[in-house]
């Protein structure tokens, strides 16, 4: 009794219990299981026959195969059993897998390319996006701007209509300027609609820098120009890391504009995946296998900017 | 080294104007201290005379040319902040050097020129250091390194000590001066300290409001301040004032002051019956029974050698500095006696200081 008194007195109001820390990493666990159990279930599903992937009840133990791969990445057409044995042998394991299933591959299909659209278009546009919202950012930040206020309440307002409610303006203005289903295009739009968010976020970072750091370099002999690169930038790559991630993240994962605006070549994965047809309908192991290959960037991206998105998102709460 | 002049120097943000049309000139190896409340004008004329701010209106000349418009860099002026503002992705060395490697200076002379600066703050022990892990102290001594070490025209300080706790403060006081006196760089250096700008500068310019109210040094500010503001900033406890009504003619050698005549100064203007105030520091201030003015001891705070003695009267509260070994009861009626040579007269309506014979000089801003 009188130890657990001690105990009780010895709590420190800044340290948790052992019990509380139990009980919050439990809590942190649990929505991590809750959170990576879908993402898990793709990953499987991606390894997994057609029949496996809608079996019911569902299957946790499978035999896997790497079809749902083969698939995704081919073209097949079907032949009879005759024709193919009249074929040479196969030349490579995914010949061989996929002639166990009376088919033969006819070509590539169209999933690398669509990757590359989506490559480009999103790292572009998070470049632009980021580069612009940087400029801008510090421009807010440290001039006098007639009515800066409302410029950035304007800024702000573009990202309040749904995109849904500006797609067919959009439409109709891209079919004029030849802008529809081109990289371009969607690049130019990503940007815009990411500026925002990066004009907003950066000028947070900035904020939080002494202008004196720059000044003391003007003083010293840089340019605007130079103290910008050389001294803010340097000290604003915690908020410049955490504004890219959340701009790649949108332009990646969008979906709505993709959809109406490219069909062919600019198309990304967002449109193309759900279309992965296999035979007697949607081919989820390919598709599964798709999302793996899709989620693949983002986490390495956020994985290698990690540590200055951990310190973005707690920036600025504590004076240092 | 360089003289600074400033001419009719004016800056308004939209409605707020922060400085109103000042004209003085820092004389080459001045150590110069503008002194005033937040707000009155000082860190924007500083920071005008860096070229960090463009004026309104005015010039300013450095030895003659006028580089009111030059940009920061052309200016060959350094630049000391409050804050520090050492870049954090350098250390010591890195930050003292950084201004020559602006220029693109030979990496050798950057390292000698380093040295030899650090030589001088006595930091040369630190040079390999990262700024994050120095003390207050040093790290003002890292920024004055990276001012000096450009040998630049003038420097510029903006509350240099305002960050360091008062013992550092003190010591650094020390520091500045010394260099000073070593480099006799042309310093202008903005304070609200009132100590700091009296214990270092040569030259005071008190500014309230965007203006300045006088230029002077120490002594002549302090002694013989031009307005009843300057009287007030300056001082602690302030010049005491006691208000009476009246008119002065040049030559008088008295006043009256209520019923009683005062001796004060020989006065050196005219001036129509008004509103008028007695200035008196409270050092100026004797407790003596025959004295003109009578009051009650209403409190004293004892301050080690001296004693800050308030007493109420019936023109206002009034504050003496006694020797400590005067024995004082609260409560009783006594009578003050000032020292007639260090009398001040002011005009309560304009807030300037009316000519006397121990005033001659001051200039108003």
């Amino acid at each position: 009794m009188t130890a657990a008194a001690t105990r009780s007195t010895a709590h420190s109001i800044v340290e948790a219990s052992p019990r509380t820390k139990a009980f919050a990493g439990g809590l942190v666990i649990l929505y991590a299981v809750i959170t990576i159990l879908p993402l898990l279930w793709i990953v499987a599903t991606a390894f997994k026959s057609q029949s496996d992937a809608i079996a019911y009840p569902p299957k946790v133990i499978f035999e896997p195969t790497l079809e749902g791969y083969v698939n995704l990445f081919t073209v097949r057409t079907r032949q009879t059993p005759d024709f193919i044995a009249k074929l040479p042998p196969p030349e490579t394991w995914y010949d061989q897998l996929v002639r166990k299933r009376d088919m033969v591959i006819a070509g590539p299909s169209k999933v690398v390319p669509r990757f590359v659209n989506s490559l480009i278009i999103g790292f572009g546009s998070t470049f632009l996006a980021v580069f612009l919202g940087t400029l801008a950012a510090y421009a807010f930040s440290r001039f006098r701007i007639p009515l800066a206020d409302d410029l950035l309440f304007f800024i702000l307002s573009t990202r309040m209509m749904p995109p849904v409610a500006v797609a067919i303006p959009i439409y109709l203005m891209y079919r004029q300027l030849n802008l529809t289903d081109t990289r371009l295009g969607m690049i130019l739009l990503y940007t815009a609609v990411n500026v925002s968010l990066a004009v907003w976020l950066l000028k947070g970072f900035i904020d939080e820098i002494p202008r004196e750091y720059e000044e003391a370099a003007l003083v010293d002999g840089y340019t605007r120009l130079q103290a910008l690169r050389k001294v803010v930038l340097p000290q604003a790559v915690t908020g410049i890391a955490a504004t890219a991630i959340f701009c790649l993240i949108f332009s990646w994962n969008e979906y709505a504009f993709a959809v109406l605006l490219t069909s062919g070549e600019a198309q990304t994965m967002p449109p193309f995946i759900p279309f992965i047809i296999g035979e007697g309908g949607q081919d989820w192991p390919a598709v599964a296998a798709a999302t793996t290959l899709f989620v693949v960037p983002i986490v390495m991206f956020t994985v290698l900017l990690r540590k200055h998105l951990l310190r973005g998102i707690t920036f600025g709460a504590v004076r240092k | 080294m360089a003289q600074i002049r400033i001419e009719n120097l004016r800056k308004s943000f939209d409605r707020f104007t922060a400085v109103e049309g000042s004209t003085f000139t820092i004389d080459d190896g001045t150590f110069f201290a503008m002194l005033g409340p937040s707000g009155c004008g000082k860190t924007t004329t500083l920071r005008m005379i860096a070229g960090l701010e463009l004026p309104t209106e005015g010039k300013i000349l450095l030895d003659g040319e006028d580089v009111t418009f030059h940009r920061a860099a052309a200016r060959d002026i350094a630049f000391v902040f409050q804050l520090f503002a050492l870049y954090p992705h350098m250390n010591v060395g890195e930050n003292i050097g950084f201004p020559l490697k602006c220029q693109g200076m030979a990496r050798r002379e950057i390292r000698e020129r380093v040295q030899e600066t650090a030589r001088m703050l006595r930091i040369e022990h630190l040079l390999s250091s990262k700024t994050s892990k120095l003390s207050g102290g040093d790290r003002q001594r890292v920024a004055l390194g990276r001012a000096m070490v450009r040998r630049p025209k003038a420097f510029l300080m903006d509350e240099p000590l305002g960050a360091l706790d008062a013992e550092f403060r003190h010591l650094m006081c020390g520091e500045l001066r010394d260099l000073h006196d070593r480099i006799k760089a042309t310093t202008v250096y903005v304070t609200h300290d009132q100590l700091e700008a009296m214990s270092m500068a040569d030259q005071i310019a008190v500014m309230n409001k965007g203006r300045v109210e006088q230029i002077g040094t120490p002594q002549e500010v302090y002694d013989r301040p031009a307005s009843m503001f300057v009287a007030d900033f300056i001082g602690s406890p302030p010049m005491n004032f006691l208000r009476f009504e009246g008119g002065v003619r040049s030559g008088d050698r008295a006043v009256s002051f209520h019923d009683t005549r005062l001796v004060v100064p020989e006065i050196r203007e005219d001036r129509a019956s008004a509103p008028l105030a007695l200035g008196v520091r409270p050092e100026h201030i004797r407790f003596a029974d025959a004295g003109a003015v009578r009051g009650e001891v209403f409190g004293a705070e004892y301050l080690g050698t001296t004693q800050i003695v308030t007493v109420d009267t019936a023109y206002g509260r009034v504050a003496a500095r006694l020797p400590s070994s005067a024995s004082v009861q609260i409560g009783e009626t006594i009578g003050l006696e000032f020292n007639a040579d260090r009398l001040a007269l002011f005009d309560i309506g304009s807030g300037l200081a009316i000519r006397t014979a121990s005033e001659e000089g001051p200039r108003h801003g």
